[in-house]
């Protein structure tokens, strides 16, 4: 096996296990933690991908600033509370079935598609460095590059008056 | 790297991600989620993004943009990403501060 394929494995690995953890944690302390470890492992994924753009944004904003966000909202209130009512066994027997039927159906109709022969290039290609993505963003995509700095403004706003005391 | 490991990588993430939701009855962590798939999604368009700008390469174009969008197209679902949790969130704290909970059990009746 080639480094790459031993890299992938091994974030393949890490990004399921982890994913596994955060749905049966008890503690959303512990969830929370467990996703900051998904998002590095996706980030790495990136960095395999020489997608190296989306690594860093993926760290800053993700394992960043949304995780922290949750983490604080979990502090903010009860963190351990859903001991007493906790799911029902045929409630995650149903959910689990239910996914599993759900990657089932897409793996036997992705299985054979054409997408078989076709390969990702990975640890090279420059159409994730900043430079081309900064210029395409900044030319064809100005537009919707500004109105997201709207919908920034919006949520702000939109989140200061849902969470105002009155 | 073939597509197909990604394919199914991203679609093991997306499942676990929707077990998650259709199992646990806290919303932050039905919220925490969510975000894992919307993230098994990104991988996936990067995935692909690099198989289309592989393709581009193979059939000769050597200063290509292809594939761009895809990357693009990452970037923005982050960007809404963002703006949703900090809606999402101010949601769930209101919640809490109404109920006393964030079980979504006592949340079935869209009314206090």
């Amino acid at each position: 096996m080639s480094i790459v394929q031993i890299l992938f494995w091994v974030l393949a690995v890490m990004a399921l296990f982890s994913a596994l953890m955060v749905i049966t944690s008890k503690n959303p302390v512990y969830s929370v933690l467990w996703l900051i470890v998904t998002f590095f492992a996706i980030s790495g994924h990136y960095i395999l991908l020489n997608a190296q753009f989306l690594a860093v944004v993926n760290i800053i904003v993700y394992a960043g600033a949304i995780m922290v966000l949750f983490l604080f909202v979990i502090m903010l209130m009860n963190a351990r509370q859903e001991g007493a009512s906790g799911s029902k066994r045929w409630v995650t027997l149903a959910g689990t079935v239910s996914g599993g039927i759900f990657l089932l159906v897409l793996v036997a109709a992705l299985k054979d598609s054409e997408l078989k022969t076709r390969s990702a290039m990975v640890m090279d290609g420059q159409v994730g460095l900043i430079k081309v993505l900064g210029n395409e963003l900044f030319t064809r995509y100005v537009i919707p590059f500004e109105i997201s700095s709207i919908l920034f403004l919006s949520a702000m706003v939109g989140a200061v008056v849902i969470g105002k005391k009155d | 790297m073939p597509i197909n490991y990604y394919l199914f990588l991203s679609l093991a993430l997306f499942t676990i991600g929707m077990v998650g939701v259709l199992t646990r009855r806290n919303a932050i962590i039905i919220f925490m989620c969510i975000e894992l798939m919307l993230n098994a999604v990104n991988l996936l368009l990067v995935a692909f993004s690099k198989m289309h700008y592989q393709a581009a390469l193979e059939a000769g174009q050597l200063a290509t943009q292809a594939g761009v969008e895809g990357q693009l197209f990452v970037f923005f679902i982050m960007v809404v990403a963002a703006a949703e949790v900090s809606v999402g969130l101010a949601i769930i704290v209101m919640m809490y501060r109404n109920i006393h909970s964030v079980d979504i059990n006592f949340l079935n009746r869209l009314k206090h």
